[in-house]
């Protein structure tokens, strides 16, 4: 469903999956896992953003495995940034090519410049440079591709991993059930809410519902400015499932509220999928499809609900604003 | 360095400046496309300077203040990427915070030009001059020179970036300056019209390798065990051609604003017929020459040599220089802990320079002017007698507490 709004009147949004461009710029060579959710996360962004479009990838998963010399699976031009850079590589590439076109040294047009940055990489290390390019005042695009580990470096936690998460640095033991005892961090909210210049920031999964990843893509280079989309990715090789159920997992994510589906446009939230009083799917159906949680008690199901249930029932925006009952604006 | 009679054209006007003022004014001069600042004293006045271009209207480039050094020259490479001409600057554990974006700038072999405005390293912390920080960055594929004044610290601004950006080159530049006694110390400067820059500097053009929609190259995909070393001899090779194109750049320099840098890579005092030989960098260059002008007086066979050019490494030239001086002692402001005899960096590089030469020098080494403390006239006299001195001993802490 794409509602016509008068600030993406221009953004040319996709009306359902069969108006999708066929044309395919990220392609074969990459070496991604079967069921791999973020190598749709790239497919797709691109293919929304179309040719005239620059990209850097920050090293993860998406570099390692995504862009081996020789292979590329790249049609539009790609260059590797560093783990924390994805913010900065994003901002150098729109301040030089604005500069650029100022001078007359290249033809004025609108080149999308789109970083991508895994939940290690825009979450921890890059935090500080994320924020930096949310400052700024260029038309560029973070996309924070979240499979919830460092998922090339043999799975280890990051500050956006599932509270309790099997991972190669939070194992489970006799001493220690649940090791990764951080809650995963609310990162787009936390642009949005810390840049109040930035005017689109969305959270987002590729493939439900459908369309709604490449459209926010699109509305968020429409629109202008530093923008952000923050795409939750069930990962097979990190969480521990088939990989044909990758994209029950991403629906079941969005459904059980665990990841709140949502954009933020010119200060105002929209929720893609509003589970505000309204009954969710138990937070347990997406977690024991997961080996990661499979040390998981009674107990652990129970807090994680408790949590979501807090993020949807007392937070002052559902989902995304963690500010209780106390502080609530009274209308 | 002497300037000669110049014809009008080719300088604009002749101004009091700071080292850091002239850098800025040479960045002015290349019209620069972006450049990215952070504070971090001493290397800060250039940043300071350039904004005040942007705020006056005096230079058209992207001005950003970034969020960290990281940031800052991360932005700087990938401007640079997509063709656009980029400056940055840092000092001290600024520079070292940016460390990782500066190993990637030369391995993605981006003529991005920066300042290090020369910082001690923390902790403790301390303003003053030391060279740890861009003596950090020798090996990584940077070109890397001091400057010593503030005209020879315009100069080689723009001739980085000429060197940098040859296609033959392609590197990233240092251009080091000692924080304190050159960045925030004045000197008479002539600088040029951006005619004649334009003329000694061409358009940068990143050709086939911009980061383009015209142009869709991928840049740095992952390689691994494959060819990383092909991809380290390409940047060996351009490191050992840059030496002819710094030789040529000076060359056309000197043609064009009448200079006279007579060896790009060293600048020799009294160097030929000496018997005893200082080695500096830097500030303290000002000082040593004057000195070893006042011994030679009193007839002592003492010279000085200025290494400009620390990467490349001006092997040639100082084998030529000092194969047949019997003493040679080197000023070092910074320090090696437990490296080879306990000496300090640039004594092991000088040392493996003339190894293969018929005729060793004896070589000392002064590990002096720590932190930013003062190298005295007195002082540099002490080195120069104690080089001469075959009794004395090998290392030397110069100017200590006792």
């Amino acid at each position: 469903m794409v509602e016509e709004v008068e600030e993406f009147k221009n953004a040319n949004l996709y009306k359902g999956v069969h108006a999708v461009d066929l044309e395919e710029l990220y392609t074969s060579g990459h070496r991604t896992c079967q069921g791999c959710e973020s190598a749709l996360v790239m497919r797709d962004f691109v293919k929304a953003s179309g040719p005239r479009t620059v990209v850097t990838g920050a090293t993860g998963c998406m570099y390692v495995a995504n862009t081996s010399y020789m292979t590329t699976p790249w049609i539009v031009p790609w260059m590797h940034t560093q783990l924390a850079a994805g913010g900065a590589s994003a901002v150098g590439m729109a301040a030089g090519l604005k500069a650029l076109m100022r001078k007359g040294r290249i033809p004025k047009e609108k080149i999308n410049v789109i970083n991508f940055s895994g939940d290690l990489g825009a979450g921890d290390e890059g935090l500080g440079g994320l924020s930096g390019a949310m400052q700024s005042p260029y038309d560029l695009l973070v996309i924070v591709y979240d499979n919830e580990s460092a998922a090339n470096t043999d799975i280890q936690a990051s500050g956006l991993t599932t509270w309790g998460a099997q991972t190669t640095f939070s194992p489970t033991g006799p001493a220690k059930r649940i090791l990764h005892e951080r809650w995963k961090k609310n990162l787009a909210a936390m642009m949005a809410i810390g840049h109040p210049n930035v005017k689109y920031v969305a959270t987002s999964c590729a493939t439900f519902p459908p369309t709604d990843y490449m459209n926010k893509v699109k509305k968020a280079l429409s629109i202008g400015g530093p923008t952000l989309i923050h795409t939750i990715d069930p990962c097979p090789k990190g969480w521990d499932y088939h990989p044909r159920y990758s994209h029950v997992l991403g629906e079941l994510a969005i459904k059980t509220g665990i990841f709140a589906d949502y954009e933020i446009v010119n200060g105002e939230v929209r929720y893609t999928y509003d589970l505000r009083n309204k009954k969710r799917v138990p937070v347990r159906e997406y977690l024991e499809k997961q080996g990661r949680f499979s040390h998981f008690l009674d107990e652990d199901y129970e807090y994680v609900q408790s949590k979501v249930d807090e993020m949807w029932d007392e937070w002052e925006l559902p989902g995304i604003l963690p500010i209780k009952a106390g502080l609530k604006v009274k209308k | 360095m002497v300037v000669k009679q110049e014809e009008k054209s080719v300088f604009d006007r002749e101004e009091l400046m700071t080292g850091t003022d002239a850098v800025a004014e040479a960045v002015k001069l290349v019209d620069v496309d972006v450049f990215a600042a952070y504070p971090i004293r001493p290397y800060t006045g250039v940043m300071d300077r350039l904004a005040r271009f942007i705020a006056n209207g005096d230079l058209d480039a992207e001005y950003i203040v970034a969020d960290g050094e990281h940031s800052q020259f991360e932005i700087g490479k990938h401007a640079s990427s997509v063709g656009a001409r980029a400056f940055v600057g840092s000092s001290g554990v600024g520079w070292l915070y940016a460390m990782e974006s500066i190993g990637v700038t030369a391995t993605d072999r981006l003529p991005l030009v920066a300042l290090v405005g020369n910082r001690a390293l923390d902790d403790p912390g301390a303003f003053g001059v030391e060279h740890n920080d861009a003596l950090l960055v020798r090996d990584l594929g940077w070109l890397l020179c001091w400057a010593s004044t503030a005209q020879e610290a315009l100069d080689t601004t723009l001739i980085a970036y000429r060197v940098a950006e040859d296609p033959k080159v392609r590197m990233p530049a240092a251009v080091a300056m000692d924080g304190g006694y050159l960045t925030h110390s004045q000197h008479m400067v002539r600088v040029p019209t951006k005619e004649a820059v334009r003329d000694f500097l061409p358009t940068y053009d990143l050709g086939n390798r911009r980061m383009h929609p015209d142009n869709p190259v991928s840049i740095a995909p992952q390689v691994n065990e494959d060819w990383v070393m092909e991809l380290r001899k390409q940047n060996y090779e351009a490191a050992k051609r840059s030496r002819k194109v710094i030789t040529s750049a000076y060359e056309e320099y000197n043609s064009i604003f009448h200079s006279e840098y007579e060896n790009p890579f060293i600048e020799e005092t009294n160097v030929e017929d000496a018997d005893t030989v200082l080695v500096g960098m830097g500030s303290a260059a000002v000082v040593a020459r004057s000195v070893a002008n006042e011994m030679r007086k009193e007839g002592k066979k003492v010279g000085f040599l200025k290494i400009r050019w620390y990467r490349p490494y001006p092997t040639e030239e100082i084998r030529k220089a000092l194969s047949n001086v019997s003493n040679v002692g080197i000023i070092e402001r910074n320090f090696a802990m437990g490296a080879p005899d306990d000496g300090a960096i640039t004594m092991h590089d000088l040392q493996s320079a003339l190894y293969d030469s018929k005729n060793h020098p004896r070589v000392v080494d002064f590990i002096a002017g720590l932190g930013g403390r003062e190298i005295s006239k007195k002082e540099v006299r002490k080195m120069f007698e104690m080089t001469a001195d075959k009794k004395s001993p090998k290392i030397s802490w110069i100017g200590l507490r006792e």
